[in-house]
């Protein structure tokens, strides 16, 4: 229960520049992760490398500060660990507190709500490139934003050459559809969308049944 | 000079079946192998949200997946009753296993399943087949020759 977020906080917790917070709306912490929920049989939910976590620190209260102001950060990592060294590294930037002499509240990780609709993600990120750093705005169709966030992370390393590190998210956010600005998610916004599978890739159901060789060419069709 | 005849022909199609929402599409890779599964909504150009009455509503990369030439008439993203009712009307359980492509699916399901007496059956029962296949083939064989 329980974390009293001073109302100044609040101003703080939304400065520009790299301040990685997700500003989704509805985030619910504690539910059951979709992973169970597609074991009865599902189609869907992957395994996420980056998990979004949220994490509640302050710093250590002191006989000058007896009340330290407490915030909250919405980040994503491949691990708790690596969220709560993500969160110090951020606060540093921001507060003259470290790790040393503040205290983690809570981590929560955050897992999606709705994982059976389809939802366009924008994400803002900041990234390091070998001349200097960038922001970009980048946008995924997906159904789960750690699934955006993912393919964002690959998309930065194959287009951009940019590693996980380098990447700093600063905001993410659910577009609806009018809003959404790239075409490449615009053209799948479409209720009567119909396309044909063109060149089809023949492969065999299971990994084990992979022959180098084939007794006959492939049909391509279909 | 020469112009294709494909792109005079305007009526005819090439493709028959698309990715569309309320294509029926069979799983043919993963875990889901051999199930039929219900498109329901377009994530991107290689994943599909699938949708079937007994599993739960997800994303499946089309590169599992099998078009077949059924297709229901539902909205985009049904609820669970609305697809359970538009799957009954169009009667596709029925349809897919009388189709040519689901009962050679179900052979080779019956075939899988056999126990080695059931095999055992099988194979004096093709026997028997074949050596009534022969004899009449040896009659005809004999009135042709005379």
């Amino acid at each position: 229960g329980f974390l009293l977020l001073p109302p100044f906080a609040a101003p703080l917790l939304s400065t520009e520049g790299a301040f990685p917070s997700a500003a989704r709306e509805g985030v619910e912490e504690g539910e059951e992760g979709a992973a169970a929920r597609g074991a009865e049989g599902g189609a869907a939910m992957a395994i996420f490398r980056f998990h979004q976590y949220q994490v509640v620190g302050r710093a250590l209260p002191s006989p000058s500060e007896e009340h330290p102001k407490i915030f909250r950060m919405k980040l994503w990592a491949t691990n708790e660990v690596r969220a709560k060294s993500k969160f110090w590294y951020f606060l540093r930037k921001l507060k003259k507190v470290k790790k040393s002499n503040g205290q983690v509240l809570a981590i929560n990780e955050i897992f999606e709500k709705k994982p059976t609709t389809i939802k366009n993600f924008g994400i803002w990120l900041r990234y390091q490139s070998r001349t200097g750093y960038h922001n970009m705005y980048k946008e995924y169709r997906d159904t789960t934003l750690n699934g955006a966030v993912e393919q964002m992370y690959t998309e930065m390393a194959s287009r951009h050459r940019v590693r996980h590190p380098c990447i700093q998210i600063i905001k993410t956010a659910t577009i609806p559809s009018k809003l959404c600005k790239r075409e490449n998610t615009k053209q799948f916004h479409d209720s009567k969308i119909k396309f044909p599978l063109v060149n089809r890739k023949v492969r065999p159901p299971t990994r084990k049944l992979k022959t180098t060789f084939k007794a006959t060419r492939p049909n391509v069709f279909m | 000079m020469f112009v294709s005849l494909l792109l005079l022909d305007h009526d005819r199609k090439v493709f028959k079946r698309y990715v569309e929402i309320g294509r029926v599409a069979l799983v043919n890779y993963g875990k889901e192998y051999g199930r039929l599964v219900v498109i329901v909504d377009v994530v991107d150009q290689n994943r599909v949200l699938v949708d079937y009455p007994d599993i739960v509503r997800g994303q499946m990369n089309l590169k599992r997946l099998q078009l077949t030439d059924f297709k229901i008439d539902i909205p985009r993203v049904p609820k669970k009753k609305t697809l359970v009712a538009a799957l009954e009307e169009a009667d596709i359980k029925n349809k897919w296993e009388s189709s040519s492509w689901g009962r050679k699916l179900i052979v080779q399901k019956r075939r899988a399943a056999l126990t080695d007496f059931e095999r055992f059956k099988v194979m004096l029962a093709k026997i028997k087949r074949g050596a009534a296949i022969r004899q009449e083939l040896s009659k005809l064989k004999k009135q042709n020759a005379s």
